[in-house]
């Protein structure tokens, strides 16, 4: 770190080539990288990486262990990656550091067993960069995540961190950097999707002496976690982009709005400010040029509408954080009723490499509508949870089956729902879907912020559709009587029909109520609240009729419905609680007889049958499913009193 | 350059503080309003660092920041009504946060939220007698990879069984108990 204020061009360029001369050196040398994003913390990650310190320091090594953001990988957490061989290595908790210390790293010879598989041949791939996991992605907006320790400025300006930021206060005007957006085709990454040069556009030509630019990192999309793994794992990217949108809009300050569900967050990016602000990169001046920014961070307090920009807006002022009525659009009118710029973490982790790289470049990547990639966060029934970043226009199919790994326990894939709850659910049929603006609203979804949970067979598309609802009911902020008694009425009315008292016609009023909530509520919470109902109708609307009709529930979800998931599952609805309770008390004739109500060939189904009851057994969560079948076999062995049925005679 | 970081003291919820009185904090939140001073729009940070302080917000408090502060107390009462994160009432030594976001909800959130209610007597929203626990929902902490989570505290607890949540409430309560033991 230079000992103080770095004052000017030239000598930034220069401090950071030797950033970068110290690094390549460095980069030679072996390292270990211990992931240690949010989701390997709770795996464990620190004390692996405490594990590790430990080890090299008894072998009197001077081998670097290095904590950084999220690689991705994070169910298979804690992972650890082994530089320059490229390794890497999953679920290595506290007492797996050893063997590796010792056998990767003074041996030399990778630990096949921990060490990443390929998904189609189950070899250890020799470079994570060729495993079917990374391979299909493209990392610009996570690039440096993982990579470096994002506590390290000095890690970052090797990483050609902060350059594009000087290459504007050198040679570009805000035109050129508004022009420069504009060839990008960089769209906000935040969920509606609004070209991103427009807006700059917008807020730059606004008169007005004071402006201001925010970035939103509410993150309230209920799982997803992308914009959290770029301020955990790269938090100078995001400093970066907002200067370079603050130097192009004429803005000063900024605000960075974080939820408060991320403490972790909260304290890398604070340490980034204060270090870049020590460096001269932040402050007044910049780089000691004219340009002048600062930033500081506010804190969510858990309220989902405050995502939206003009609540957002009003929760910094220290209000409630209501939407208000647009126009005045911010950039218009917006923070303390200045012109203000408001763009999603994700969007202004691309602007620096867009910049420094070229345009051209940036937009190379993509499809003809959509350029770039997009970050995206598989959860769900999915084998490989994680972070992933691939081209837009990547198809569903591809993201799930090789870079996701398929669906988890082999189960059959249903439906992915993109965008929370403002998006709507992708089905089976339509895997082949480019990821991408258009193609996702024809099917009735939206690209959103980067949200995907998949779901297996073992989820309820009405079931589903109702939680989401619920949370926007929860969420509405109440101001306008659309969203706040429309949604409420469409719950009511799911709420019914996953108690099994649907009644004809429900599926209709739920499309109606949905139409008029969407047309007339006042911010975007409203109007894209009844998507996952709509959609769900659209693309599962026997689900919808066989509860309301036939009172059933395929996947065994809803408890009004279900006495049990597996009695639900058994084509002919026996009582399979019943039975295996009574089996295990010995009262074998009985259970037997429980049986027979419902289906008279126990003693052949107990050998053939495909027992779907197991399929959707409770216990699977647990270890594994109870073995209905076997249980039913022996319990047909123990027919000691033969049950003669009951001879009807007609007088 | 690999600092560690302290990420309690940048959340706002749970302190160690909670047995501190109203009167005792008076100064301090005093304190708070007039390290913010030059801060625009100071309220809602006030009001976090308050609860830091106190683990919850009483009216008196409230009564209290809205005469130092000059802001109505109606709008004071307002920001903080709208906000979940704010509680007015007394919350547990340690808060169980069972993530009921769309990843945790779909892998089982539900029955664990269940199991931990049932396990505490208590219902969402609600403290235990010995006010050890608060339990709340939360939506999302980002480990949705890791699904189901519950996070207590600061610390996110990963793939949570219904039935293994007595060993998680336990190391909780055997901490406390040691504690006591040492004051
Ligand atoms: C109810 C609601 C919640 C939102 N939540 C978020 C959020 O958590 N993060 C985000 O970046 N954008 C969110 N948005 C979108 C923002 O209003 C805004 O469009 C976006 O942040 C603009 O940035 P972008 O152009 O870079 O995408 C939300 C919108 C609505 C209506
Ligand atoms: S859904 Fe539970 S952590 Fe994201």
């Amino acid at each position: 770190m230079p000992k103080k204020k770095i004052s000017s061009l030239e000598e930034f360029f220069d401090f950071a080539d030797s950033c970068r001369e110290s690094l390549s050196r460095k980069r030679q040398s072996q390292e270990i990288h211990v992931c240690t994003g949010g989701g390997c913390i709770a795996s464990g990650s620190l004390e692996t990486a405490a594990a590790f310190e430990a080890a090299v320091k008894q072998a009197g090594s001077d081998i670097t262990v290095k904590q950084t953001g999220c690689m991705g990988p994070c169910s298979k957490g804690p992972v650890v990656r082994v530089m320059p061989a490229n390794t890497l290595y999953e679920g290595i908790t506290k007492d797996r550091a050893e063997t590796i210390f010792r056998q990767h790293l003074q041996e030399g010879t990778v630990v096949a067993e921990w060490a990443q598989k390929d998904q189609a041949t189950g070899e250890p791939t020799a470079e994570d960069t060729q495993s079917s996991f990374f391979a299909p992605q493209r990392l610009i907006t996570l690039r440096n995540s993982g990579n470096i320790d994002p506590l390290n400025i000095e890690e970052y300006l090797a990483s050609e961190g902060y350059q594009a930021l000087a290459k504007v206060l050198k040679e570009m005007s805000p035109e050129d950097v508004i022009s420069e957006m504009e060839v990008s085709g960089l769209r906000g990454r935040g969920g509606a999707g609004f070209p991103t040069w427009l807006k700059w556009k917008f807020t730059s030509q606004a008169e007005a002496k004071t402006k201001y630019v925010l970035c939103n990192a509410d993150e309230g999309d209920p799982g997803a976690f992308m914009d959290r793994s770029v301020l955990e794992g790269d938090p100078h990217s995001i400093i970066e982009g907002m200067a370079i949108a603050a130097y192009t809009v004429g803005a000063s300050q900024g605000y960075v709005y974080v939820r408060a569900e991320y403490p972790l967050a909260i304290a890398r990016l604070q340490k980034a400010i204060e270090q870049a602000r020590a460096m001269g990169l932040l402050g007044k001046p910049v780089l000691g040029t004219r340009f002048s920014f600062d930033l500081e961070i506010r804190m969510g307090s858990g309220a989902f509408v405050c995502g939206e920009e003009t609540a957002l807006i009003n929760s910094i002022e220290g209000k409630r954080g209501e939407p208000r009525p647009r126009p005045p659009f911010p950039a218009q009118k917006g923070l303390w009723d200045k012109p203000t710029l408001l763009n999603n973490v994700e969007t202004y982790a691309n602007v620096a490499p867009i910049i420094r790289d070229g345009a051209g470049k940036y937009a190379s990547v993509g499809t003809d509508t959509s350029k770039g990639t997009k970050v995206f966060a598989l959860a769900g029934s999915i084998n490989n949870t994680g972070l992933v970043e691939v081209p837009i226009g990547t198809p569903l199919g591809d993201l799930i089956y090789d870079v996701g790994g398929g669906v988890l326990n082999g189960r059959a894939f249903k439906a992915a729902q993109i965008g929370g709850p403002s998006g709507g659910c992708i089905p089976k049929q339509h895997l082949s879907v480019p990821l991408d603006y258009g193609s996702l609203e024809k099917l009735g979804s939206i690209m959103g912020s980067g949200g995907m949970i998949v779901m297996d067979d073992t989820s309820c598309m009405v079931d589903v559709a109702r939680y989401f609802l619920e949370f926007v009911q929860e969420e509405s902020c109440g101001k306008c009587a659309p969203c706040r008694v429309g949604t409420k009425r469409m719950l009511e009315t799911l709420d019914r029909i996953c108690e099994g008292e649907g009644k004809e016609g429900d599926i209709e009023l739920l499309e109606q109520l949905g139409a008029m909530v969407k047309d007339t509520s006042l911010c975007g919470l409203g109007q894209t609240a009844p998507n996952p109902v709509l959609s769900t109708i659209r693309h599962f609307r026997e689900e919808y009729e066989s509860h309301i009709r036939d009172r059933h529930c395929d996947a065994g979800i809803c408890a009004g419905l279900v006495r049990a998931s597996c009695q639900s599952a058994c084509p002919a609805n026996v009582d399979i609680p019943g039975f295996v309770a009574l089996v295990a008390e010995g009262r074998y004739a009985e259970a037997l007889k429980l049986h027979r109500e419902r289906n008279p060939f126990a003693a052949v189904c107990a050998r053939v049958c495909f027992h779907t009851c197991e399929d959707k057994c409770q216990r699977i969560g647990m270890d594994d499913s109870v073995a209905v079948r076997g249980i039913k076999r022996f319990l047909v062995d123990q027919e000691i009193t033969i049950q003669v049925p009951k001879v009807l005679q007609s007088d | 350059m690999a600092e560690t970081i302290d990420t309690k003291t940048a959340q706002g919820c749970c302190s160690e503080e909670h047995e501190m009185t109203v009167e005792q904090a008076i100064p301090a939140i005093d304190h708070i309003i007039d390290s913010l001073k030059k801060t625009k729009g100071a309220l809602i940070p006030v009001l976090q660092q308050t609860q830091n302080l106190l683990g919850y917000l009483p009216e008196q408090v409230l009564v209290h920041i809205s005469r130092k502060m000059d802001i109505p107390f109606s709008e004071v009462t307002g920001v903080v009504t709208f906000y979940s994160f704010f509680s007015t009432v007394p919350r547990g030594k340690h808060v169980v946060r069972v993530c009921l976001g769309t990843a945790c909800y779909v892998r089982g959130g539900k029955q664990v939220l269940e199991a931990i209610s049932r396990e505490l007597d208590i219902a969402v929203g609600s403290t235990t007698d010995d006010r050890l626990f608060s339990l709340e929902i939360g939506r999302c902490f980002g480990a949705c990879g890791l699904a189901p989570v519950v996070m207590i505290d600061e610390t996110v607890h990963q793939r949570i069984r219904p039935d293994k949540v007595n060993d998680l409430l336990n190391t909780h309560r055997d901490l406390d108990a040691q504690e006591e033991q040492h004051a």
